[in-house]
């Protein structure tokens, strides 16, 4: 099997940056997603959407990885929100209390419309 | 003709142009003296007399001849006084060599036309008879060679098993096809004790009858050894040990021997050097592989003992080097992956050996003359016939697969493939495959990372087993001593703040995910298992 690594991109939707990642996240993708996040924030985007719709797997370094961006996020003051989560990932966030600093949103459109407030569900 | 002295001939090989001892008696013989019975002249290829005779035509007087050559020394020694040359199509095949006239005069002229006459109607028909001789003497060659290969085929073919075993589960099949030159392949099965049988594929450097001899040799050894010591190990321990002391020089025998024991798929081998044999199993396909020295070679050799389960569904090919080294026209060779990849993709109602024959028969074409002898043995193990009958918890070990990874970054997807088919018959709800899918990749890269440091020839061990209502993934990895890492409880307030790692996660997930984790250690490294209770199935809330 060969491991789908992690494509990213990045789209600005109104002030809003969404990044897509395809693919696994896990710890090869570190680069990327630090790449993904600087792209993102450079125009002054106040909130990020991770769209993991296209996501295939997340082990645990990949939870790291993000892990690590919310604190960077965080440290900038950055609202970090997940959209296109499958019910597996979504418990996963859940259990490792991700869920708590990110904002869960059932669709990219709720993530984005929501990003001032909080749309949880 | 009578007063000639007498005649010697030179036999010459054509195929060197080189002067052999002459055999073919004289075209006249006479009484025994002057000139000696032996006095048989050697002519060197690049003896200038040679050329002189090959073009003289006619009888040539030896006395007055003056040529640099060593022959010519000879036969004027030998007194020889006339040479006629016997030359057939332009090729000297011999000479007529006339001492001196009994009546001590010269030879005449009507002598010599005589004869040059003889010599032009001698030639030609002593030509013939050379051919014929040398035809006889190449059937009498090509005939022996076919005994012999006869003999060889015999000797193979009546120690060969002439039935294979019918185990209840399992399908067990043979086959065996000699190359033209008899090789020293042999295959071998033995009922052993309390029910277990012993595999044995075997090959003997060269061929023909010595192969042969040599082949029926060590399967009379192992079959007394099999019987008698039973481990894998030691039996071929044993069957070196016996043959060293009588092997022909530069010639030994590799050989794979496994014992199945058909009740529970446990497949004990060892390998004395032979081709690994491939076993496809719901996780890929897996190379028995186990270190050891070609049998006949040198005494007190050890053979490491390995082990795999088979699973209902698996099925084991024993091969030998005939398939893998085939080549096409081009010389393109077989090889092992081919092979490999071969025994992956068989479907499952598909004979195996059928199938690597159709498929070696693709790769060299359909007329291709067999280098090698090729053999092959294979064991599957019957899958249930329907994904239900693996669900009745029964008397069996209820082992649904087992396979090996290379500790490399990224397998953690395979074994959570294999181990997703191997619980497919379970009908796990949708959420608590996922949970066991992610449980198992964590624990598998704790193995491949921690356990075997990222060296991938030290395999990631992988398990499944169903039995009294628990499903049990087990991942070992070979991390012998190595301590197990510290399990600190994520916390990912402090994380956030810098207090913790990023990292950590792995453990903490493979507890969330499972019902129920246990941790052994012995002395080849770590088993982490994973259980679910599945009584009931309970329903995914929380």
């Amino acid at each position: 099997m060969t491991p789908s690594e992690l494509q990213v991109r990045v789209r600005d939707r109104g002030g809003t940056a969404v990044v897509d990642l395809h693919g696994e996240i896990n710890r090869s993708g570190d680069e990327r997603l630090a790449q993904a996040y600087r792209d993102a924030t450079r125009n002054g985007a106040r909130t990020v959407v991770l769209n993991f719709e296209h996501t295939e797997y997340i082990n645990s370094t990949g939870i790291a990885l993000i892990v690590g961006l919310l604190a960077q996020a965080r440290a900038q003051k950055v609202q970090i929100s997940a959209c296109g989560l499958s019910e597996h990932y979504r418990e996963i966030f859940e259990i490792t209390r991700l869920a708590d600093f990110i904002t869960i949103a059932d669709s990219e459109d709720g993530a984005v419309g929501g990003a001032d407030g909080s749309n949880d569900d | 003709m009578t007063a000639l002295t007498r005649s010697f001939l030179r036999k010459l090989s054509r195929s060197r142009g080189q002067v052999a001892d002459g055999d073919v008696d004289g075209a006249a013989a006479a009484p025994a003296d002057p000139l000696p019975d032996r006095a048989a002249v050697e002519i060197a290829p690049n003896d200038p007399l040679l050329a002189y005779f090959q073009d003289a035509n006619e009888a040539v007087d030896v006395d007055g001849l003056e040529l640099d050559s060593p022959a010519l020394r000879e036969l004027k020694a030998a007194g020889v006084r006339l040479a006629v040359p016997l030359v057939s199509q332009g090729e000297l095949i011999g000479v007529l060599s006339l001492g001196p006239r009994l009546s001590e005069q010269d030879y005449s002229s009507d002598d010599r036309k005589l004869l040059d006459s003889l010599a032009g109607q001698a030639a030609p028909a002593l030509r013939v008879g050379q051919l014929v001789r040398e035809q006889q003497a190449e059937a009498a060659t090509r005939q022996r060679y076919e005994q012999e290969l006869e003999i060889a085929r015999l000797i193979q073919q009546n120690f060969l098993p002439k039935e294979l075993p019918d185990l209840d589960g399992w399908r067990i099949g043979a086959f065996y096809r000699p190359a033209r030159e008899v090789g020293g392949d042999f295959y071998d099965v033995i009922p052993l004790p309390d029910g277990r049988v012993g595999f044995v594929v075997g090959d003997v450097t060269d061929k023909g009858v010595p192969a042969a001899l040599v082949m029926s040799a060590t399967r009379t050894i192992l079959r007394a050894s099999a019987t008698r010591l039973v481990e894998p190990g030691q039996v071929l321990e044993a069957v070196n040990e016996h043959l060293c002391p009588d092997m022909p020089e530069k010639m030994f025998v590799t050989c794979l021997y496994g014992v199945l024991d058909p009740a529970t798929g446990l497949l004990r081998f060892a390998n004395a050097g032979h081709d690994v044999p491939y076993v496809k199993t719901a996780g890929g396909v897996l190379e028995l592989r186990a270190r050891g020295m070609p049998l006949g070679l040198l005494a007190g050799m050890a053979y490491e003992e390995k082990e795999m389960v088979l699973a209902p569904g698996d099925s084991a090919l024993l091969h030998s080097d005939g398939i893998v080294e085939a080549h096409t026209p081009a010389r393109d060779m077989y090889g092992f992956p081919r092979l490999k990849e071969t025994v992956g993709r068989r479907p499952q109602d598909e004979d195996l050996i059928a199938f690597v024959l159709a498929d070696l028969e693709a790769f060299t074409g359909p007329d291709a003359e067999q280098e090698d002898d090729i053999t092959m043995l294979t064991l599957e193990r019957i899958a249930p016939a329907g994904a239900a009958a693996e669900g009745g918890d029964d008397h069996q070990i209820g082992l649904l697969t087992e396979f090996e990874l290379p500790s490399e970054a990224g397998n953690e997807r395979l074994a959570i493939a294999g181990v997703e088919r191997a619980v497919a018959s379970l009908a796990l709800s949708t959420a608590r495959l996922e949970r066991l899918k992610t449980a198992v990749g964590e624990a598998t890269m704790n193995a491949i990372e921690h356990g075997n440091e990222n060296v991938a020839e030290r395999p990631v061990h992988v398990r499944v087993l169903h039995s009294d209502g628990r499903l049990r993934v087990q991942v070992a990895d070979m991390g012998e001593t190595r301590e197990l890492p510290e399990r600190e409880t994520p916390d990912i307030e402090a994380k956030l703040a810098g207090l913790q790692k990023p990292r950590g996660w792995g453990l903490f997930l493979i507890d969330s995910m499972v019902d129920e984790t246990r941790v052994t250690s012995d002395a080849r490294g770590h088993t982490l298992e994973l259980i679910l209770h599945l009584e009931g199935e309970p329903d995914d809330a929380e």
